[in-house]
């Protein structure tokens, strides 16, 4: 690799192919381009710090060892989460053996998404907490959340995939990723809102 | 004929509408809605500082032990794959 080369940042189909032939550095780049968001959704997925490395882990090695069946057309990052997904599933399945955890499972109360409290919020929550009592406060909330509703979550709201990208990624329909997701949004919102909410400012509220 | 939509209506093309991906005349029944009911304005002005506050989240730096058990164990599969020298 030349001085001219490493002045623009490669895309990933790029480094893939080099990877692909051999070449460590471009490996090595796609690794720290990822390896942050890979292991967030890991430790969301499994809600475990242990777990999640293991995930990171097993999803590189898993890529690097299967970069030769990659396919050109679909997102590198995709392709990783994909692994990753998968990983962390095995994680929660190994946990609670006697349980199936399942991104098939139904979603449970029906098809109606529950809405109970309506209030708006006080202020910007980004201002009024400090980043690491809001990161604890988010990470709560989507750790309460169903297997099934915070991958999906994770993967449009947090990784910002698109929803034919999350799809992809979880083997669901289109129409089973947009309900899961609102169920999910609807879910977060309520969680959120009992503690955003501007207290004694319930004036909206109804039945 | 229009018909006019309910909150239960609403609510279930909340996330199409906060994703900007419904149709032109199903968006404008959504705002006339959103604007005619309070209930709704709330849950779609809470529903999309959910996802912007969860967007707004960077991810944290890997601890740095982690980090390089991780490069470790990627050195270490590369060099089985390159047919280098096994440890």
């Amino acid at each position: 690799m030349d001085a001219a080369e490493t002045s623009l940042p490669m895309d990933d189909v790029a480094l893939v192919e080099r990877a692909r032939q051999g070449d460590a550095a471009s490996f090595s780049e796609l690794v720290s381009r990822y390896d942050r968001k890979i292991y967030r959704l890991a430790r969301h997925i499994t809600n475990s710090d242990e777990d999640a490395e293991d995930v990171l882990q097993e999803a590189f090695l898993k890529a690097y060892e299967h970069l030769d069946g990659f396919q050109g057309n679909a997102k590198f990052y995709t392709w990783l989460v994909r692994i990753a997904v998968n990983e962390s599933l095995m994680k929660l399945r190994k946990r609670k053996s006697d349980r199936t955890v399942s991104l098939d499972e139904p979603a449970e109360n029906g098809d109606e998404p529950m809405v109970r409290e309506i209030a708006v919020w006080d202020g910007n929550p980004e201002q009024q907490y400090s980043s690491d009592e809001l990161r604890a406060i988010l990470d709560k909330a989507i750790a309460n959340l169903k297997p099934a509703f915070r991958t999906v979550f994770l993967l449009r709201d947090v990784e910002e995939l698109s929803t034919e990208e999350t799809a992809a990624a979880l083997d669901l329909s289109v129409p089973a990723v947009k309900s899961r997701l609102l169920r999910a949004r609807l879910e977060l919102r309520e969680r959120l809102t009992r503690i955003f909410k501007k207290k004694g400012d319930d004036v909206f509220a109804y039945l | 004929m229009t018909f006019l939509l309910t909150c239960k209506d609403f609510l279930h093309e909340l996330s199409d509408y906060l994703d900007g991906t419904c149709d032109p005349e199903l968006r404008s029944k959504l705002e006339k809605h959103i604007n005619e009911c309070p209930n709704c304005w709330v849950i779609c002005d809470t529903s999309n500082k959910t996802i912007q506050v969860y967007r707004g989240m960077d991810p944290q730096p890997i601890p740095q032990e982690i980090h390089d058990r991780l490069m470790g164990a990627i050195q270490k599969k590369m060099a089985g794959k390159c047919g280098g020298s096994s440890a």
